[in-house]
C-alpha cells in the first residue's frame, strides 16, 4: 500500500467512505423494503452517471445515447431471465411451449437465433459486458478516427437511441414490444421477487458500485486519465506531443459504455423488467442531468445526483405531477447556467474547506485538484495555490 | 418484396409515395430551415426548436377557432394571418430565450444543448397546462380540402399542394435574407469571424439576437403550416427534433442547398420504404442509412470549403 497517497487523496478516500455508509448503513436503517428497493433502482442509473463523469466531465464527449447501453445490458440480463421463467411446464398453455409467452402471441414459434446462447449465464455474463464494449468500440471508432467529435457526436449518439427504440418498440415478436420484457421470476432457482432476494440484490448492487468507484478512481489517477483530461482541454497538444487522441476517447466511451450495461442489468435484476422506456432519447438525456447535477467531474457526486434527482423526481411526480416537468426542466437550465459544477462544486466551495481542517495534516496544505478545467466550466474557488 | 406487383402498380405506388414524401419532405425542410440557420450558421444546438414549431401551430389553432367565432367572413384567407402571427410569436419568444439563455453559453455549444433541453420540457408542460394533454387540430378553409385526380389511382391532396408551394416561397425567402440582404450578410460575416465582425462596426449582440430569433420565427411558421397535415399535440415537437438534426447534420451544416438536398433524400426514402415495409422498419433502415453515411463522411453530403 506504499502508492496509496498518490491514488487517493484523503479527500477522495473520505469521499468513498462517505458513499460506502451512505449505501450500507444508512439507508438500510433509515427505509422500507419498498423504498430500499426504489434507492436500489436508482442507484443503478448511478452506474451510467460515473460513466459519463469519466466521459463526458474528463473527457469532455457527451453522449446522449448512455440509454442505449443502459438498456443492452438489460435486454441481455432480461433474456436469460426470461428464458428461465419461459420452462415448457411454465408455458404449457401457450400454443408454443418452451418459449418467451410475447414470442407466443406474435405467432413466432421457435426461438430466434439470438435467444438461444442466453440460456446459459456465463454466456449472458459475458454478453453484458462484451456486447455494449462492442456496440461502442465500433461506434467510438467510427466516429473518433475520423476525429468527429462534440456536438455532432452528441446528435449521432442521440440518433442511435431514438434507432435502437424504434427497432425494439417495432420487432414486438423479438423483444416485446413497448411493454419491454416482463415477468421475470428466478435466477438459477433463486427467487429475485421475496423480500430477502432484493435486500441481497441491494448490496451486490451496492458493492459493484462501490467497486465501480475504486475502478474509474485507478483510471482517473492513471497516466491515461491525466491524458484525458489533456485531451479534453488541449486537444491538439495531445496529439502533437505523439499520442493517439483517438484511441484515448475510444477508451473511455467503451468504459463508460460498460458501466452503463452493468447498471442496466442490476436495474433488471431489482426491478423485474426492462422495457424501451429506458432505452431512447428521454432517458439517455435524463442520465446526463443526473451527472450534470452532481457535478460533472466527480465520480462520488455522481451517486448523490442520481439520487436527489430520482428521489425529487418521485416525490415531486408523485404530489404534484404537473409541476415536475417545470421543475426538471427549471434544472437543467440552473445546472448549466448557475453551478455547472453541480454539488461537487458546491460541496467543494463551501464545505470542503471546513472538511480539510480536521482530514488533512497540520503544515500540508490540500492538495489542489489539477483535473478541474479553466474558464468555460465556471471558476473553481477552491484551487490554492501548489506548495 | 417487388414481385407481388405489376409494373404499373409499382409505377403508380411509386408515385403516390413519391408525393407523400413530397409533403414530408415539405415539414422537414420548413423544420430544418430554422434549425439550419441556428444550428448551421450559429452554432447553437437548440433541443427546443420543435416545441418552437409547436408554438406555431397552437398559434395558428387559436387564429382558428377566434376567426371562425367571431369573424367568419374572412374564413378563408385567415391561414395567412395566423401564419404571420405564428412568426411574430415564435421569433419574440426565440429572442427572449436568446437574451435570457442562450447568449451566455455561445462557447459552451455542449451546455446549449442541456439547457434548450430543459426549456424544451417547460414548454411543453405549458402547452400541456395551457391547451390540455390531447391533441387539436385546425379547421381548414374549403377551398384547401378535397384533392386533384391525377389518374384513376393516383390522387393529390390540396392542402398538400399547398404546403408545398408554401415551403417553396420560404425557401427562397430564407436564401434572399441570407444570401442577398444587408442583414444576412452581417449574419455570415458574424458566424466567420466574430472578432473582426465586431471591429468592422457590426453590432454582434443584436445580429445574433436577430439571427436565432429568425430561426425561431421561420420554426412558427413550419408549426403553422403543420397543422394543415396533421394534429398537433404538446409534445409533437419532438418526435421531430433528432430528424431535423440528422437533416441538418447529413446535409452539411452550413448550407442550405444541403439541408434541402437530405430532406429531399430522406423524406423519399422513408415514404417509399414505408409501403414496403412496416413504418418503424422503414424509419429504422433510413435512420440508420443516414447515420452510416455520416460516420463514413462526418462533414455531410455538402461541406463548405473553408479555411479556418
Amino acid at each position: 500500500m506504499t502508492n496509496l497517497k498518490s491514488f487517493m487523496s484523503r479527500q477522495e478516500m473520505l469521499g468513498l467512505l462517505v458513499v460506502a455508509a451512505v449505501l450500507f448503513v444508512v439507508m438500510p436503517l433509515a427505509m422500507d423494503i419498498f423504498r430500499l428497493n426504489l434507492f436500489g433502482k436508482y442507484l443503478t442509473y448511478a452506474f451510467v452517471a460515473i460513466g459519463l463523469v469519466l466521459c463526458w466531465g474528463k473527457g469532455g464527449i457527451l453522449s446522449l445515447g448512455q440509454g442505449v447501453f443502459f438498456g443492452l445490458g438489460g435486454y441481455c440480463m432480461a433474456m436469460y431471465l426470461k428464458l428461465e421463467a419461459s420452462t415448457p411446464e411454465a408455458t404449457a398453455i401457450q400454443s408454443t411451449p418452451g418459449i418467451p409467452d410475447f414470442m407466443d402471441w406474435n405467432q413466432i414459434t421457435a426461438l430466434p437465433w439470438f435467444w438461444q446462447p442466453f440460456n446459459s449465464l456465463t454466456f449472458t455474463i459475458v454478453a453484458i459486458i462484451a456486447v455494449p464494449a462492442l456496440f461502442a468500440f465500433i461506434i467510438g471508432t467510427a466516429m473518433f478516427k475520423r476525429r468527429v467529435g462534440g456536438v455532432y457526436f452528441a446528435i449521432i449518439t442521440q440518433a442511435i437511441a431514438a434507432i435502437l427504440t424504434i427497432l425494439i418498440i417495432g420487432q414486438q415478436g423479438y423483444t416485446g414490444g413497448v411493454n419491454g420484457i416482463t415477468d421475470l421470476r428466478t435466477l438459477k432457482g433463486w427467487d429475485i421477487r421475496t423480500d430477502e432476494a432484493k435486500y441481497i440484490l441491494y448490496y451486490v448492487n451496492g458493492g459493484l458500485l462501490i467497486a465501480v468507484l475504486l475502478l474509474s478512481q485507478i483510471v482517473l489517477k492513471s497516466k491515461l486519465g491525466r491524458l484525458l483530461v489533456a485531451v479534453r482541454d488541449q486537444e491538439d497538444r495531445v496529439r502533437f506531443s505523439g499520442y493517439d487522441v483517438s484511441n484515448i476517447k475510444i477508451f473511455v466511451f467503451c468504459f463508460a459504455a460498460v458501466l452503463s450495461a452493468i447498471g442496466g442489468a442490476m436495474f433488471t435484476l431489482q426491478v423485474g423488467f426492462m422495457s424501451p422506456s429506458f432505452v431512447g432519447i428521454v432517458p439517455s438525456i435524463e442520465m446526463v442531468i443526473f451527472c450534470a447535477v452532481g457535478g460533472r467531474l466527480s465520480i462520488f457526486g455522481a451517486v448523490y445526483g442520481t439520487l436527489l434527482v430520482n428521489w425529487a423526481k418521485t416525490t415531486f411526480s408523485e404530489t404534484f405531477p404537473e409541476l415536475w416537468l417545470f421543475g426538471l426542466g427549471a434544472l437543467f437550465i440552473a445546472v448549466v447556467l448557475v453551478f455547472p459544477n453541480g454539488l461537487s462544486g458546491l460541496y467543494r466551495s463551501y464545505l470542503a474547506p471546513i472538511v480539510d481542517r480536521f482530514i488533512v495534516p497540520k503544515g500540508r496544505k490540500a492538495e489542489p485538484d489539477k483535473s478541474t478545467p479553466a474558464a468555460p466550466f465556471g471558476a473553481d474557488t477552491t484551487a490554492k495555490p501548489a506548495e | 418484396m417487388f414481385a407481388d406487383y405489376t409494373w404499373t402498380e409499382l409505377g403508380s405506388i411509386f408515385a403516390m409515395q413519391g408525393f407523400a414524401g413530397l409533403i414530408l419532405f415539405s415539414v422537414f425542410v420548413l423544420m430544418a430551415l430554422g434549425l439550419a440557420i441556428i444550428f448551421g450558421q450559429m452554432g447553437v444546438i437548440n433541443m427546443a426548436h420543435g416545441e418552437f414549431m409547436i408554438l406555431g401551430a397552437y398559434v395558428t389553432y387559436l387564429c382558428s377557432n377566434f376567426v371562425e367565432a367571431y369573424a367568419p367572413s374572412f374564413f378563408g384567407v385567415y391561414f395567412f394571418f395566423a401564419m404571420i402571427l405564428a412568426f411574430v410569436a415564435a421569433g419574440s419568444l426565440g429572442a427572449l430565450v436568446e437574451w435570457s439563455l442562450i447568449r451566455h453559453l455561445y462557447k459552451r455549444p455542449l451546455d446549449t444543448l442541456l439547457a434548450t433541453w430543459g426549456l424544451s420540457l417547460i414548454l411543453q408542460q405549458a402547452y400541456r397546462s395551457i391547451f390540455g394533454a390531447r391533441e387539436v387540430g385546425v379547421t381548414l378553409p374549403n377551398w384547401l380540402l378535397g384533392s386533384v385526380p391525377l389518374t384513376d389511382i393516383i390522387e393529390i391532396p390540396i392542402n398538400g399542394i399547398f404546403v408545398m408551394v408554401l415551403t417553396f416561397f420560404i425557401a427562397i425567402g430564407v436564401y434572399f435574407i441570407l444570401f442577398r440582404s444587408r442583414m444576412g450578410m452581417q449574419t455570415r460575416a458574424v458566424v466567420q469571424n466574430r472578432v473582426m465582425a465586431g471591429a468592422v462596426g457590426i453590432n454582434t449582440e443584436k445580429v445574433d439576437r436577430h439571427t436565432f430569433a429568425l430561426g425561431c420565427g421561420i420554426a412558427g411558421i413550419a408549426g403553422s403550416a403543420f397543422t394543415m397535415i396533421g394534429s398537433t399535440g404538446p409534445t409533437a415537437g419532438q418526435l421531430y427534433i433528432v430528424d431535423t438534426f440528422l437533416i441538418v447534420v447529413f446535409g452539411g451544416a452550413a448550407s442550405l442547398l444541403g439541408t434541402i438536398a437530405s430532406s429531399f433524400a430522406i423524406s423519399q426514402a422513408q415514404s417509399t420504404m414505408e409501403f414496403f415495409l412496416s413504418g418503424s422498419m422503414a424509419k429504422v433502415l433510413t435512420l440508420l442509412t443516414v447515420v452510416g453515411i455520416l460516420m463514413l463522411r462526418p462533414q455531410g453530403l455538402f461541406s463548405l470549403k473553408i479555411r479556418r
